[in-house]
């Protein structure tokens, strides 16, 4: 287990990036680029992180950058993946795609597959912030239960994706969750990532605070707080085989968790909620953990 | 006789019995494309079964990504490129319709890529036959474009597509396009070159972008603003700017299109006149057809049917297409009289595209020529020599009384035969 003394000093973004204030997803990217290092190269499709990257002819990065359109994200890391081992530098340089939930689970979710059942030796993430952030907070595939967007001011319809599901049925080598929040455990899976071949899929949920209505400083106590309720959950899935991470093991068991309320008051987005809503969620969280429990317990015989 | 595989030419080792198809699969492998990556449409899809099965073999050594949409086959592609590969894929019709958002991703980042373009029309409703629209569709994201009208063309032209895109002075991607059946599928003797002396005519790629140099750090098209951006580092040019640069590349690219070509003939041996179009009987006439592809192959036969009857007609077979060479056309033009020209597609809502491109670009002539356009063999219709002739003597005929329209003339209907026909019945029963 890493410590915070042994991050790397090293800061892969520049200063006054354009960003948000409080943005959950420069942080991870942040992470990612310290335990990735600068032997990479990344490609990002229209997102946040293109707002993140800044304007022509500078690069906000000290790691070259290829941005793509918004539904070619795992075919664009695929294209320099490809070019890498045509020039025999694949083993090399790391490729890292870097996409949000809109790229990644609605508009790019077919060159992703593609690009997983390929087996391209590449890292995926996606930062899940729960919406189309970038276009002004309007509903993605990856949106939560009732909350409200500027498409659905009626509250959202059905549950998000279970992206991470979807990826692990490609028969991929490692899938894993993340969040800001627990910047030791994020930064310990990017490393791991790094040196295991073949297609890694990083599901990393992004507190927005624009998007998601609260204060820029609560970022890090809102993904806490997506955690200690159990909505969000830390694991792995290696060739198959599911791992909970440290900062959600103990919330196995539904005592430690914290009501869901706790984690709902905290942002506007589900300031509509219904009664019968919040009671449909904590049947979701519950259904979630069993599954976990379920695989854990399979796995052991 | 039937040509089949077996049935090798043998006059030389060097001469080949292909397909179109197999033509331009032998290009890239001769031109030693580093990435390929393709999606299957008919009827392009033997170009990259070929490859496949090059690669499979050892001889070619290339990555091809099989991707699993034509969208994503061309955004590899970018990719590829832009971290500093050869790069090739071949498509058709729908294919190259959905490629269509990575088009101007292509050409606005100059990225130097191949496309075959085995031509197909576009559904609704289905069809797999050639016409050319959707080569026409695609003239204004900034692509070189070229069309073939042998299959001794298709290579010789895909060899020298690399090095004209590939030219500093130029760094564009190139649409190679033949028709599809007519020349995808149909075998036709091709001479391949020596490796040797292609790797002569078409060194390594030099990349303006490379991003597989990690030394070099590059943003590679961040959000472009309508502004310079000024900054201590230095400045960098707007969207505008950017895409001047585009345009004035591709004005540029035509002498360098024309010297490729030149140097190709020295070295090789074959012309295709004068790398912009192919002037055929032009000299005693002043009246030309003007025609691209299959259309300008089945003039051909009609010049000789005009010939024997004691009618001089020309024949001018556009093969480079965008840029639009309207100098080169105004200059051969300006002493002629009439010209007759024949789309194998359609403006749809005003007329074919070949017919009133031309008669823009002639619009300055002092003394203008008579032009008529008419639309053949949409959807794979066959383009008959007959139709040829209809045309020329219709257009004639209209120019001695001073008839000009733009209305648009189908040549080779046969509503006549549609003896239960009712258009507004036929679609709604589908």
């Amino acid at each position: 287990m890493v410590n915070v003394m042994d991050l790397p000093e090293e800061e892969y973004i520049y200063p006054g990036t354009r960003a948000c204030a409080g943005c959950g997803m420069a942080l991870i990217y942040r992470i990612a680029l310290k335990a990735l290092g600068n032997k990479t190269l990344i490609t990002v499709p229209a997102s946040c992180l293109t707002v993140l990257h800044g304007m022509q002819g500078f690069c906000s990065t000290k790691i070259s950058v290829y941005h793509t359109p918004f539904a070619t994200t795992g075919a664009a890391a695929s294209g320099i993946l490809a070019s890498l081992e045509d020039k025999g530098l694949a083993d090399e340089i790391t490729v890292l795609a870097f996409a949000g939930d809109g790229g990644t689970t609605d508009i790019g979710i077919q060159a992703l597959s593609g690009a997983a059942e390929r087996g391209t030796n590449f890292i995926y993430a996606c930062y899940d912030n729960e919406a189309y952030m970038n276009t002004g907070v309007q509903r993605s595939g990856s949106t939560p239960l009732g909350v409200k967007t500027t498409t659905t001011p009626e509250g959202k319809y059905g549950h998000k994706k279970n992206m991470p599901k979807i990826l692990e049925a490609h028969n991929i080598p490692y899938v894993t969750t993340g969040i800001a929040s627990y910047p030791l455990d994020l930064y310990e899976k990017f490393k791991k990532a790094k040196d295991i071949y073949g297609p890694k899929y990083f599901h990393i949920l992004s507190p927005c605070p624009p998007g998601w209505g609260y204060e820029p400083k609560d970022t890090i106590l809102i993904g806490r707080l997506a955690v200690q309720t159990g909505f969000w959950i830390l694991y792995e899935v290696e060739n198959g085989i599911l791992k909970l991470s440290k900062p959600s093991s103990r919330y196995l068991d539904p005592t430690k968790r914290k009501p869901i309320e706790e984690y709902l008051k905290t942002q506007k987005r589900f300031s509509q909620m219904t009664q019968q809503e919040i009671q449909v969620y904590k049947t979701y969280i519950n259904e979630m953990w069993i599954d976990i429990e379920r695989r854990i317990k399979s796995q052991e015989i | 006789m039937t040509v089949t595989e077996d049935n090798k030419m043998d006059i030389r080792d060097d001469i080949m019995i292909l397909t179109g198809n197999h033509a331009a699969a032998h290009a890239f492998r001769q031109a030693k494309v580093g990435v390929v990556s393709a999606y299957p449409i008919t009827p392009q899809s033997p170009v990259v079964e070929k490859i496949a099965e090059f690669i499979a073999d050892g001889k070619l050594n290339a990555r091809f990504v099989k991707v699993e949409s034509e969208h994503s086959a061309l955004a590899v592609c970018c990719a590829a490129s832009a971290t500093g590969s050869r790069v090739g894929t071949a498509t058709s019709a729908h294919g190259l319709e959905l490629m269509y958002e990575m088009l101007p991703w292509a050409s606005g980042n100059r990225l130097p890529i191949i496309i075959n373009l085995a031509t197909r029309s576009l559904g609704a409703p289905w069809s797999v036959w050639t016409d050319h629209q959707d080569f026409i569709t695609i003239r204004d994201v900034g692509w070189i474009q070229f069309m073939c009208e042998t299959n001794q063309e298709i290579y010789d032209n895909n060899i020298q597509a690399f090095k004209i895109a590939e030219d500093p002075r130029v760094y564009l991607p190139v649409i190679n396009a033949y028709d599809g059946y007519i020349l995808s599928h149909t075998l036709m003797p091709v001479k391949l070159e020596k490796q040797k002396d292609v790797d002569d005519f078409l060194p390594p790629i030099t990349h303006h972008i490379n991003l597989s140099d990690i030394s070099q750090i590059k943003g590679i098209d961040p959000v472009t603003t309508p502004h310079i951006v000024i900054r201590e580092e230095g400045t960098a040019p707007g969207y505008y700017e950017y895409r001047f640069s585009l345009q004035k590349a591709l004005e540029n690219s035509i002498n360098v299109i024309k010297e490729v070509h030149d140097d190709f003939a020295i070295r090789f041996g074959r012309s295709y006149g004068n790398g912009i179009y192919k002037a055929v009987e032009t000299d005693d006439t002043d009246t030309i057809i003007f025609a691209m592809g299959s259309v300008a192959s089945q003039s051909r036969i009609a010049l000789k049917k005009f010939r024997s009857e004691g009618l001089k007609i020309g024949l001018v077979s556009l093969r480079l297409f965008r840029p639009y060479p309207s100098e080169e056309l105004r200059e051969f033009f300006k002493t002629k009289k009439n010209i007759i020209v024949f789309d194998r597609d359609i403006g749809y809502g005003y007329e074919g595209v070949l017919s009133y491109e031309l008669k823009a670009a002639l619009y300055g002539l002092n003394k203008r020529p008579n032009i008529k356009g008419f639309i053949v063999g949409l959807g794979g219709r066959d383009v008959k020599t007959e139709h040829i002739i209809t045309g020329v003597r219709r257009a004639l005929n209209d120019f001695e009384q001073g008839i000009f329209t733009n209305k648009t003339e189908f040549l080779g209907l046969r509503l006549d035969e549609l003896r239960d026909y009712d258009e507004s019945t036929y679609f709604k029963n589908g």
